[in-house]
């Protein structure tokens, strides 16, 4: 049993939902064998209502038809323009294609004319003639496109491969401002191509987002994912507060968006390792809490391979790999960031008197100062000398002078 | 049904399940899961070596953890020396904004999965950190109970009250320098830390040296 759907939009999409064998006939015209589909839908009238329907949800508009061969399917999607899917019985394939013009069979143009001189304008009319007298006047050519008008044409299909590209574009109908509106715009989108993705067993670690703006810019947004997901709710929700916190700068007129396939992560816990923020939830979250404090003030730190103070970067949170050992308690600076400039009076060449911005206070016990530098071969060195200074306060500080002044630079707790 | 309704008549039946108790990598403290444990006391009293020696220990026992740090003070260079995995950790810097800290306490808590939330108010002063209303923090005590998370906040007073299941008071009980006073290569080797833990009046006050070097 096959299946043509014909009609604009990409078919080829909606038929590699329904099947892995499909022929892209034309440029508006796909065929697809459907068979083995009856243990999942039924008749091949339950199969045809489910290829209508699924075309609906994708908001395609396009004829379908199913007949035991696919010229026979091909020419009835392309003839009739039914309201609801031609389903042609087995055998009834010349009966059923008989009203149709021969124009559907594309005949060269001079068989064409050689037929219409002959008064020869419909399948039934070709379907009638004799075989023999065909292939004496006509040739294979007319061999073949009488055996076309009687629905007895046998070929195999000529599958194409599917070039594994999940992407989708929709174009509203006028110019979105508004983020809710283009939050449905990017679900359907969104469900379809996850649909796709889970008919092939794949998941997805990237989605890429471009939308065209009225003003003709691109406006283009990219979320990379720490694990392969389907999770299409969590994909929605991620594009709305990244859109949120990087809003376009004019109305939307084009939407197109793209994700990355990938194979699923397929991981077993062990009964004895403790539970895991789940990673797409994680990264759901850390969305939200980034909405709330600022786009570079959530993540996993991690220290860079310098030896300037205050060296690192905020990465998103990833699978840990390094087994943690146990150490013995360690003094803890807490950082004031920025330092709190700082006026020190000096006794010997050392701080015996600080104040500074809630700190104010006789320096009664001190270590230092400590040397250092570094990055001297860039652009951007730094030199300091470092003190651990306790004041009246009762609180330990860490102070350090460097070229643009005094500055505490945190407090040991 | 006469076993059924006994065991609900019994005197006991609203009494809540003991919570699974966790090192907290000092020997004598032990932290309740699905609790709230509040660390508070003054500057340099050792409250923030505590906090991470906790998530050192936290760490090691692989669990995911999360710290909301609501005055940015958060040194990652030393929590690393001290054996935290930051590679395990979740760092939230919500910027002298204690409300913003909060939610994102809650938020954290409301995604499940962490061994250990901690809430970092240690330099936020008493002031502000007495307006949080005591709503705030029976709403985050309700989103933790019957999880096993631990939930830990550090302040400079206690501010959860009720709230809480385990107070830690921690007191510096001295400064350990090394080398004479005004001679070069002097070191602060550390300070000596008392942490007095209450929980339903049974006090446990062990101390812990916090090693500079």
């Amino acid at each position: 049993m096959f299946a043509c759907l014909h009609g604009p939009g990409n078919l080829t999409a909606l038929a590699f939902e329904f099947s892995p064998t499909v022929e892209q006939t034309s440029a508006d015209t796909v065929a697809l064998d459907v068979s083995g589909l009856d243990r999942l839908f039924g008749l091949p009238q339950d199969i045809a209502v489910a290829i209508a329907r699924r075309a609906a949800d994708t908001g395609l508009e396009c004829h379908i038809a199913l007949a035991a061969n696919p010229d026979a399917a091909i020419c009835a999607a392309r003839g009739f323009r039914p309201s609801v899917p031609s389903v042609i019985p087995q055998g009834d394939e010349a009966k059923f294609l008989a009203p149709l013009p021969l124009t559907l069979l594309a005949p060269s143009p001079e068989l064409l004319e050689t037929l219409d001189r002959w008064g020869i304008r419909r399948f039934h009319e070709l379907a009638a003639l004799p075989p023999l007298g065909i292939a004496e006047r006509l040739g294979p050519e007319g061999l073949r496109l009488r055996d076309m008008a009687r629905g007895e044409a046998e070929r195999k299909l000529l599958p194409i491969q599917d070039p594994l590209r999940f992407e989708d574009e929709i174009e509203p109908e006028y110019p979105i401002d508004l983020l809710d509106p283009l939050a449905f715009l990017m679900a359907r989108l969104i469900n379809g191509l996850t649909t796709r993705l889970a008919t092939r067993g794949l998941a997805t670690d990237e989605l890429r987002l471009r939308l065209k703006l009225e003003n003709r810019e691109t406006h283009v947004r990219t979320l990379r994912l720490p694990v392969p997901s389907l999770d299409s709710k969590a994909f929605l929700k991620l594009l709305h507060l990244d859109l949120s916190a990087h809003p376009p700068n004019a109305p939307i007129v084009h939407v197109w968006l793209g994700v990355n396939p990938q194979k699923p992560q397929a991981a077993q816990g062990g009964l004895y390792v403790p539970t895991a923020p789940e990673p797409i939830g994680l990264e759901l979250t850390l969305a939200r809490i980034k909405a709330i404090v600022g786009e570079d003030r959530a993540g996993s730190p991690r220290l860079l391979d310098t030896h300037r103070p205050g060296a690192f970067r905020m990465d998103p949170p990833s699978l840990p790999t390094a087994v943690a050992t146990v150490a013995p308690p360690r003094l803890t600076l807490r950082v004031f960031r920025p330092p709190r400039p700082a006026r020190v009076t000096l006794a010997e060449g050392h701080p015996s008197f600080i104040t500074a911005p809630s700190i104010r206070g006789k320096v009664i016990d001190r270590a230092g100062p400590w040397r250092t530098s570094g990055d001297w071969w860039t652009l951007d060195p730094w030199s300091r000398d470092e003190w651990d200074i306790a004041l009246s306060d009762g609180v330990l500080y860490r102070l350090y002078c460097s070229p643009a002044g005094w500055f505490v630079e945190g407090s040991y707790d | 049904m006469t076993s059924a309704l006994a065991q609900f008549a019994s005197p006991d039946w609203q009494s809540r399940p003991e919570p699974i108790l966790l090192p907290s990598g000092i020997p004598g403290i032990q932290l309740p899961r699905g609790a709230l444990t509040e660390i508070h006391g003054l500057a340099s009293s050792g409250r923030t070596s505590l906090l991470i020696a906790i998530l050192a220990a936290a760490t090691a026992r692989q669990e995911i953890c999360a710290l909301v740090d609501a005055e940015d003070a958060f040194d990652p260079a030393t929590a690393a020396q001290a054996g935290v995995a930051l590679d395990r950790l979740v760092w939230i810097r919500s910027a002298h904004n204690a409300e913003h800290a909060l939610k994102a306490t809650d938020l954290l808590i409301q995604g499940g999965g962490f061994g250990l939330v901690a809430l970092d108010f240690g330099d936020t002063p008493p002031a502000t950190a007495r307006r949080i209303s005591l709503t705030s923090w029976f709403r985050l005590r309700r989103a933790v109970e019957h999880t096993p998370t631990v939930l830990l906040s550090v302040s400079l007073q206690p501010n959860a009250r009720t709230c809480a299941s385990l107070l830690i008071e921690c007191r510096r009980e001295k400064a350990a320098w090394a080398g004479s006073p005004a001679a070069p290569g002097r070191l602060l080797r550390g300070i000596s830390v008392r942490a007095t833990a209450t929980e339903r009046s049974k006090v446990c006050s062990p101390a812990f040296m916090a090693q500079a070097i």
